[in-house]
């Protein structure tokens, strides 16, 4: 079970058959690695993880070899770091040299690599690969001349959510990273979930930014700027601020919004409480007709572009209620511009979002009303990080504010969207109040937590049995949807989040290796649910306030019209 | 042709099941040596058709002997056969006469086939074709022409695994087994377990001839011992590599022998289905390859139950896209399961985890044929062959400025000097023989100093190159060593997976680096003689990095041909970085040229003929060149017809 293998002259315990980088990171000795992910298959393709073994003739890579008998091994011998550091050198004598103007500078693996091995001269040159930059998609951008092809975009995009929209093509130093037909981003498959930016060590992929435009229109006093953030940005914000980690900063971050200048600032989760209110009650009338069983959750647009273009046959399955986002952004321009008399071509409203696929879900065609979009920009919290040190708020000073009327009550049911499984929770509290008028007996509902791949959860309604499911990264989908049409699924509601662990892991998040931070992030939504007192969507009293002043009954005619969508068949280079 | 024979089947099954002294009568043997040509009573014409041959106009060639005959009304057989060895003599017609031995002429045509054939059946030989002529204790000799085993090119060659090349069909099973083949195959299905073949082969000693020289039993049991449902077999057909050939040749000249090593192999490690990836571009080696593994079939020693031992297997010809990279095990299998053909970091190896998941075996096909030899003649004859350290034969593709290129096989041990001096002929045009290289892409130039190195696995690693592909390509005084080292790592480059960064990104600079150090310096900013050398300096870094850190062989090896050369020709290098001068003259970029003003007749041919506008001059005056402008492509001195252009 066990094997002593001697590192650095330092004897340590293995264990048999794990690799030998795993047996050193658990003893405390760092080899650095470029192309590793966790979890995923080794490529063994950057060899920086390369150490020296006794008897063995090259180098070997760390990652994958397995450990299987008594090894005398040197990690930072002076052949291993010649070796390192020759290969930085090499990435970099094909790597743009503008690291002061690049998305990435100071967050940048391969610029920390560079400095942690000494790399202070540039000893080799010669031609570099020239590529043109993809700016066709509205959510991410490919700049294939800072690409160091160690394929963790491909294996994210083909291991976990199965969309395999990227692919290594051709050869030697040809060798690239593209899409089907070596197409731009907006004719692929591509979702526009944001992970591959988020495992990209350099700026070949990151997302499109909307800086300038948010700048631009704070400082137009003609105009009025509208800012509605997502549950899951007011938890992440902290770990860039030196803010407490795994607490809801709801309130600080409505004051920095106020601080830049923006007029009002709304909180998204208000949308999330209608959207839950609205498809809870949308899967009660299908459940009492029978008809177009199981209920997809609509408010993950990667979802939804995926099913559009690779299960339009589902589209019926889906409910028509619009993402928080949109719905607050529907409200915004068709509720709340008229209360205020200002002209809505008179208001600009932003969204600060977990996502790079919200940036897309904006500009869809379905989201435009009378040609104009309801959301006119989409900014991610990594964006938002930048602004708010752009406009010098001190964030720590800050004392907290509450969001503007109206959008500013929230319950937590709508802040569980944050998570995966957690819309789903929230939908299974308000279904029984549609079905039965009565709460559900337990409100927490501990197997919709910590969701892995997917999970079923049968809840007692009344006398009916309802099933409740929650799928956990986009790969576990296809399963469900085979078992759909060969009628085999049970599940009444199946929630379905593109990333794995929901928003709060989204493509626009800050990028986080601390594996403690990445789980605090899911507590702080969990612990707001267990402490708050309003924990179920219609309860809240802004929302019913709302429904009683504007929208009428839940899914009334109003309802359809600025609360719902539609969808259709997409055609793409799968 | 093939049908001709077709009632032989059983009698020749029987043949090889049991020794031909137990045979009953003297219509069995008198059926062998009709099918061995030993008996002929028409005139039996011989045409070489095989890739080399048919760039050299075999297949018109044939058509002109049909018609021949046809215009005379004359009956002959006539066979196709693979190639002799010798591909500067291609297209190699053979003529036998009943009673007579057979004659080999070399590089015939459609115009001295006439000739030839016009004499040879009037038993008149046109001395200025023949080659030679077979020995055969059963045939009359032909006068004064030499004996193909006499000849120096096949006297010091051991042609254990080539002795069938040239010499029979390679499209009739009869001519194959009744030269002895599938007897071996036969032999181990009814008398060996799986585990006892593999000890067989390892004892034998047998190295696997792809160029690491793994052992092969060690490999084979190693797939055996995995247990699994199914297994695989695959045969690198795939050379994929400038300067080796051999395996072409050999498919095209006896591709039973390939289905029979398979068939053999297969069985040791316990296979059901064995794989042959070969070059989509090998067209004729298909095609023979399949046309083989038919004929087998048929003759039910592939299938269901093969000879009642239980034992099934199918082969199937794989055709891959022609990848360097794909040569690589782990790669070649990647490409056989559909997807990029790209290495994967080992362990697991192939034997445990292989193609589809399942312990699968990679043997090249000089391996898998060097099976029935030793199953034939035994572990110990075999083990008598070679040196202490390689045992057997080894092919090589021997090519460049020599008199007689072809594939040769030696024992291993021969020495190179015998190989290219006694076989190969020498260096053609009584130039001078300069360097050899060895190996192809991952391989490197050995000089003179190295001539009495004997091949064999051991020996060529210490110098620093490799067998690799066995591709041997000799250069003479003409050649470049810079520039020989500038094509192989262009080569690499291109060739390159891609996956590894010191391959993709260390092949690339490494050519960039030769590519400077044989260019002119553009200006004296921006290549000083320093940074050149400093280049150089740096090309020992890389290559040495990339020796250490590369994921799979072809990176590995990228860098021998490199250090070789740095480390036996490190004075042209020098040459070419501080004097700016490249002795063989082939850097154009290196050279520089001057007018001679007395011999210039103002022409003004030179002028208008130059590309980059560097001649100056008025007409009948004498022209100057700006050698700011001179970009040294030697049109100028080509075109001048008063030797006024001087080359320096």
């Amino acid at each position: 079970m066990f094997i002593d293998i001697v590192v650095n002259n330092k004897k340590i315990r293995a264990k048999r058959g794990e690799t030998i980088l795993e047996a050193l990171s658990s003893n405390g000795i760092k080899v650095p690695t470029l192309c590793r992910m966790e979890g995923l298959s080794p490529t063994g393709a950057c060899r920086m993880c390369v150490v020296e073994i006794e008897g063995k003739a090259g180098l070997i890579p760390s990652c994958s070899y397995p450990i299987e008998e008594p090894l005398r091994i040197w990690t930072h011998s002076t052949r291993v770091i010649r070796a390192r550091k020759m290969l930085v050198e090499l990435l970099l004598s094909n790597h743009p040299d503008d690291c002061l103007y690049c998305i990435r500078n100071g967050n940048c693996e391969l610029q920390d690599m560079a400095v942690e091995l000494n790399v202070r001269e540039r000893r080799i040159s010669g031609e570099k690969t020239k590529a043109n930059s993809d700016h066709s998609s509205p959510g991410i951008i490919r700049d294939p001349a800072k690409c160091i092809l160690c394929g963790r975009c491909v294996r994210v995009c083909d291991e976990i959510l199965q969309v395999s929209t990227l692919d290594i093509i051709k050869r030697g130093n040809k060798t690239a990273i593209a899409t089907t037909m070596n197409k731009d981003l907006n004719f692929s498959s591509c979702i526009n979930c944001g992970q591959c930016i988020m495992v990209c060590p350099t700026a070949a992929l990151h997302e499109k930014t909307n800086f300038d435009i948010v700048q631009e229109m704070l400082s137009n006093t003609d105009i009025k700027v509208v800012v509605q953030y997502s549950p899951s940005v007011a938890v992440t914000l902290a770990e860039e601020f030196q803010l407490k980690p795994g607490k809801d900063h709801s309130g600080i971050l409505n004051t920095a919004l106020k601080r830049m200048g923006f007029d009002w600032v709304f909180d998204s989760a208000f949308g999330a409480d209608i959207a839950i209110y609205e498809q809870s009650a949308e899967l009660a009338d299908r459940i009492i007709n029978q008809e177009n069983l199981p209920m997809f959750s609509s408010c993950c647009p990667g979802w939804i572009k995926y099913m559009e273009q690779s299960h339009p046959d589902m589209i019926d399955h889906v409910s028509t209620t619009k993402s928080p986002q949109q719905i607050v952004g529907s409200l915004i321009k068709r509720y709340f511009a008229d209360k205020q008399g200002i002209p809505t071509e008179k208001i600009f409203s932003v969204s600060v979002m977990p996502c790079t696929a919200k940036k897309f879900e904006a500009q869809r065609e379905e989201m435009t009303h009378k040609g104009v979009s309801d959301i006119d920009v989409v900014i991610t919290t990594r964006e938002l990080i930048k602004l708010i040190h752009l406009y010098g708020v001190d964030v720590a000073s800050l004392d907290e504010d509450i969001a503007d009327s109206p959008f500013n009550i929230r319950s937590s049911a709508a802040k569980l969207v944050a998570v995966s499984g957690g819309l789903a929770e929230g939908i299974a509290r308000s279904l029984s109040f549609h079905l039965s008028g009565k709460e559900l007996g337990e409100l927490k509902i501990s197997k919709l937590r910590n969701v892995k791949d997917y999970t079923e959860v049968e809840i007692k309604i009344g006398k009916q049995e309802i099933v409740i499911a929650a799928v956990n990264g986009l790969k576990n989908v296809t399963a469900v949807i085979n078992d759909i049409r060969e009628e085999k699924c049970k599940a009444h509601y199946i929630e379905v989040m593109a990333c794995e662990g929901g928003c709060i892991m989204g493509g626009g998040q800050p990028f986080q290796k601390d594996d403690k931070i990445l789980k605090s992030r899911i507590k702080a939504v969990y612990d707001s649910d267990d402490k708050e007192s309003i924990r179920v969507a219609h309860k809240n009293s802004k929302m019913l306030d709302l429904y009683n002043e504007f929208l009428g009954e839940k899914l009334s005619e109003k309802c359809m019209k600025i609360l719902h969508t539609r969808y259709s068949q997409r055609e793409v280079l799968l | 042709m093939a049908n001709e024979y077709h009632n032989h089947k059983e009698i020749l099954l029987n043949y090889i099941q049991s020794p031909l002294s137990e045979k009953t009568g003297n219509k069995i043997s008198e059926i062998i040596a009709f099918i061995k040509r030993e008996k002929v009573n028409q005139p039996i014409i011989g045409i070489s058709l095989n890739s080399s041959s048919i760039i050299a106009g075999a297949y018109q060639l044939k058509d002109r002997i049909l018609e021949y005959l046809q215009e005379r009304d004359l009956n002959a057989e006539i066979i196709p056969l693979g190639a002799l060895g010798v591909t500067s003599y291609e297209p190699v017609v053979t003529i036998q006469l009943p009673g007579k031995t057979k004659l080999i002429y070399k590089n015939v045509n459609d115009e001295n086939i006439i000739a030839i054939l016009d004499g040879t059946l009037n038993n008149f030989i046109p001395e200025d074709h023949v080659f030679a002529q077979v020995k055969n204790k059963l045939h009359e000799v032909w006068e004064q022409v030499p004996f193909l085993h006499e000849i120096s090119f096949f006297q010091n060659q051991q042609r254990l695994l080539l002795s069938n090349c040239g010499i029979i069909n390679p499209e009739s099973i009869e001519e194959y087994i009744s030269n002895g083949g599938y007897a071996s195959y036969l032999k181990i299905l009814r008398e060996n377990t799986p585990a006892e073949v593999c000890q067989i082969i390892e004892q034998s000693n047998l190295k696997g001839r792809g160029g690491d020289g793994y052992p092969t039993g060690k490999k084979w049991k190693v797939a055996l011992e995995s247990p699994s449902d199914q297994k695989y077999l695959i045969c690198n057909a795939g050379e994929s590599d400038p300067g080796a050939f051999m395996e072409r040749l050999l498919i095209e000249s006896d591709p039973h022998k390939i289905v029979e090593g398979i068939a053999i192999s297969a069985y040791a490690i316990g296979a059901q289905k064995a794989f042959i990836y070969i070059e989509s571009e090998y067209n004729l080696a298909i095609e023979r390859l399949q046309m083989a593994i038919q004929q087998a079939k048929a003759w039910g020693l592939l299938g269901h139950n093969i000879f009642e031992s239980g034992y099934n297997l199918d082969i199937v010809v794989k055709r891959g896209a022609g990848a360097y990279v794909c040569g690589e095990e782990t790669a070649l299998i990647s490409s056989l399961e559909g997807k990029r053909g790209k290495p994967r970091s080992k362990p697991p190896y192939p034997a445990t985890r292989g193609l589809f998941g399942k312990p699968t075996v990679v043997n090249n096909v000089e391996t898998l044929i060097n099976v029935p030899v030793i199953i034939e003649k035994g572990v110990e004859w075999y083990n008598s062959v070679g040196t202490a350290e390689s045992k057997g034969t080894k092919l090589f593709s021997v090519s460049g400025k020599v008199e007689f290129p072809g594939i040769i096989e030696v024992a291993m041990g021969t020495k190179l000097r015998d190989i290219i001096f006694r076989i190969a002929g020498g260096i053609a045009k009584g130039k001078k023989f300069k360097a050899v290289h060895i190996g192809g892409p991952s391989g490197g130039c050995l000089g003179e100093n190295h001539l009495d190195t004997p091949i064999d696995f051991n020996s060529i690693m210490l110098t620093g190159t490799s067998l690799g592909s066995a591709g041997m390509v000799i250069l003479d005084e003409d050649n470049c060593i810079i520039d020989t080292v500038k094509y192989f790592m262009d080569f690499l480059q291109k060739e390159s997976c891609g996956v590894c960064i010191p391959c993709r990104e260390g092949t690339r600079r490494m050519h960039e680096i030769l590519e400077n150090i044989s260019k002119r310096p553009k200006d004296d900013q921006s290549h000083t003689t320093l940074q050149r050398f400093k280049g150089v300096m740096q090309l020992e870094n890389l290559a040495e990095v990339l020796k250490d850190t590369s994921m799979c062989g072809l990176g590995r090896k990228a860098a021998n041909p490199v250090l070789t050369s740095l480390k036996w020709f490190r004075s042209e290098y020098e040459d070419h970085i501080f004097d700016r001068r490249c002795e063989a003259g082939v850097c154009q970029e290196l050279r520089t040229f001057e007018i001679d003003v007395d011999a210039c007749t103002g022409c003004t041919l030179c002028a208008r003929k130059c590309p980059s506008g560097a001649i100056y001059g008025t007409p009948k005056n004498a022209h100057f060149i700006v050698q700011d402008k001179c970009i040294g492509c030697g049109i100028c001195y080509n075109t001048c017809k008063f030797s006024a252009i001087i080359s320096k």
